[in-house]
């Protein structure tokens, strides 16, 4: 036999068959009979065994027995906690038995946990793997832009406190208030974290996104669309309810696309009134309008009361393209990457300074149509 | 199983306001008084509505890291936590009494009890009382001392003010100080003519807020003549009209708020063991650096 079974976990797992007169786990059936024990997976199969016999026998699985007997220690069958830490390793999750999809059985398992199994949650990448042979597993979570980067050169953050810092500002030290912005700073490690520790690191980085994925599996997700959410308002968001049906959508697209959020989003504008634009391939939803939505939607509210006007504006063709450069760049964060002396670029700040100087010097570039001179 | 949720309004704008919540979560993460310890935000994540869906406790204990009782208090964090049956008579409170009601968060069937605020708890007093000392670097500092706590005023909410004048009369009746007044930022008296309030030659200015933000760290020191502009930051003590101001910062920083979120749990039934003694002495060790600058 290559790999022993820890006596521990064939003690456990006896112990447990005792009191609960079976246990069953991916693949691994034990039971108490009256005609001995049974121990069951999908290779192989005996019964009518003695205590020491079921004993040999176990010795036999061991990476169904310690599979078992790590799942046992971490418990809470049923929770978040449990669901997300197998779903880290591939591992089939209780209720979707009969959908295995992409699982691993415990054999194989194993042979992908020595080199680590992993997983990607937003701009996480999550690394399981086996600690030794008792079957405990060690996580790793680190920036996925670094997933080819060696440990070494990676900054070695001290627990999920760290990470929680981490959070707070995105490489260019500005505040980031989404927390599910794409904007998570890497060239950091967690290396070496109890499954407890990694829940709470992701709960850290990623508040709430564990259960609302969990509930979402369950089919239990409560998703709140937009008309809910703003008629719930109060005070000064007593307004976002005003915004218009259309304008909802362009909220959604500014805001919530993947490019801004890595929730998907699942709310729209109602029930039976699906937005057009995407909700996003993020692998957790975003059940209602979140709070920094809720404020934009009080400036659109405000801002979509006014009155249109029409304006008259004198522009090359050039000046034209130039302004929807200048539109299209600070909406796609583009700003701070554009070369000080790429003349080519339309939202290159000499260009948009010469701009300013030959069409704006009194203030405005455009002029109200219907004034009687017309200048 | 138990677990405690400290609800905190947050910031869009300014990382520094949910800091001091994070870090009394911490330091009671690490008395381990309670299973699971959650922060929740407003502005922040987790949001309330989502955060008592993080925790597997049945048991949960809401403690709102707020000032006074109020808007937030009485409407919108019962809302967003979907506390069925919530009504702020539950409270039975004159404007600083409230302790605790308990009542099903509808989402997940859990038991909540929604605790009033920390702002208004008797302990809050020690923790005026213990800026008063970090500030000074005194842990005996009264004699001398003139002690002014500062508050909003009614124009937002009439409890805040409540909330104030009830911990200067506290602490008055302690005898500690040599004078003890309560100011306002937008009402009279005026946190402007401090000087004027008191007789002594030394005052301990304590804001009476959650967390530093532009009223703490902009308008008071300006309003008191520390400064002519923030930005360039003032003294601790700094001089004014002849006398020494001894300017805190919002009093939410001082580690000895923990104690306060237990002191709320604690009187709505949580067991917090001795966590509430050892997160008294343990935060005697630590104080705030309160400068400016
Ligand atoms: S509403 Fe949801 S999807 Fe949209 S930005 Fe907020 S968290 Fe992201």
């Amino acid at each position: 036999m290559s790999e022993e079974t820890p006596a521990t976990a064939v003690e456990a797992l006896c112990e447990r068959v005792e009191r609960a007169g079976h246990v069953a786990l991916d693949g691994l059936r034990v039971e108490k009979r009256a005609d001995g024990y049974a121990l069951e997976t999908p290779a192989e199969g005996a019964d009518g065994l003695d205590e020491e016999g079921l004993s040999a026998a176990l010795a036999e699985v061991p990476a169904y027995v310690t599979n078992w007997h790590y799942w046992h220690r971490v418990g809470g069958v049923g929770t978040a906690r449990r669901a997300f830490l197998r779903w880290c390793e591939h591992a089939p999750l209780e209720g979707d038995a009969d959908n295995p999809g992409e699982t691993l059985a415990p054999p194989s398992r194993y042979e992908a946990l020595t080199d680590g199994l992993e997983r990607e949650w937003g701009q996480l990448a999550i690394t399981s793997r086996l600690a030794g042979e008792t079957g405990e597993r060690v996580y790793e979570v680190r920036h996925v832009d670094d997933a080819e980067t060696a440990v070494g050169d990676l900054e070695r953050l001290d627990g999920p406190r760290a990470a929680r810092d981490l959070t707070t500002e995105d490489d260019r030290g500005r505040y980031r208030p989404l927390k599910t912005a794409p904007t998570l700073v890497s060239g950091w490690v967690l290396p070496h974290l109890s499954g407890s520790d990694l829940l709470e690191t992701v709960e850290f980085v990623y508040p709430a996104t564990v259960a609302n994925w969990h509930r979402e599996r369950g089919g239990d997700l409560d998703v709140d669309h937009w008309l809910e959410t703003a008629h719930r308002q109060s005070g000064i968001y007593d307004v976002v309810d005003e915004l218009p049906r259309e304008a909802v959508e362009w909220m959604a697209d500014a805001c919530c696309v993947d490019s801004q959020c890595l929730r998907r989003r699942e709310w729209h504008y109602e029930e039976d009134d699906h937005l057009s634009v995407p909700g996003g391939d993020g692998v957790f939803p975003c059940r209602e309008p979140c709070s920094l939505v809720i404020a934009a939607a009080r400036k659109w509210a405000i801002l979509e009361s006014e009155r249109e006007q029409t304006w008259t504006v004198e522009l090359t063709l050039s000046e034209k393209n130039q302004l929807e450069a200048l539109l299209e760049a600070v909406a796609d964060g583009r700003v701070d990457e554009i070369r000080e002396a790429d003349l080519n670029d339309g939202a290159n700040r000499y260009r948009a300074r010469y701009l300013r100087a030959k069409r704006a010097a009194e203030g405005s570039l455009f002029d109200e149509t219907g004034d009687e001179d017309g200048a | 199983m138990q677990a405690l949720v400290i609800v905190a309004h947050g910031s869009h704008l300014n990382p520094g306001a949910s800091e001091p919540t994070h870090a009394h979560a911490d330091t009671i993460r690490d008395a381990g008084a309670f299973d699971e310890v959650r922060e929740a935000f407003w502005k922040e994540e987790p949001h309330f509505r989502e955060v008592i869906r993080t925790v597997e406790a049945d048991e949960v204990f809401v403690v709102p890291l707020f000032i006074s009782e109020g808007y937030f208090t009485e409407e919108v964090i019962p809302r967003e936590l979907r506390l069925e049956d919530w009504d702020p008579e539950r409270w039975d409170s004159d404007g600083t009494s409230a302790s605790e009601a308990t009542l099903e968060a509808t989402d997940v069937g859990k038991t909540v009890h929604y605790c009033g605020p920390v702002g208004t708890h008797d302990a809050m007093a020690d923790v005026i009382v213990r800026r008063a000392e970090s500030v000074t670097g005194d842990p005996d500092v009264g004699e001398g001392f003139a002690l002014a706590v500062v508050g909003h005023g009614t124009e937002r909410n009439e409890n805040s003010a409540k909330a104030i004048e009830y911990h200067a009369t506290r602490i008055r009746e302690r005898g500690r100080f040599d004078e003890v007044v309560s100011l306002f930022m937008d009402e009279q008296p005026e946190v402007d003519d401090v000087t004027d309030h008191v007789e002594t030659e030394d005052v301990v200015v304590v804001p009476l807020f959650v967390a530093d933000g532009y009223h703490t760290q902009e308008d008071i020191p300006e309003d008191v003549g520390l400064t002519d502009d923030f930005r360039t930051g003032w003294d601790v003590p700094g001089e004014v009209d002849g006398k020494r101001i001894w300017y805190t910062g919002a009093v939410g920083t001082e580690p000895l708020t923990a104690e306060v979120v237990l002191e709320r749990a604690a009187d709505a039934g949580a067991d917090v063991g001795d966590a509430i003694e050892r997160v008294r002495l343990e935060t005697g060790q630590q104080t705030t650096a309160v400068t400016s600058d």
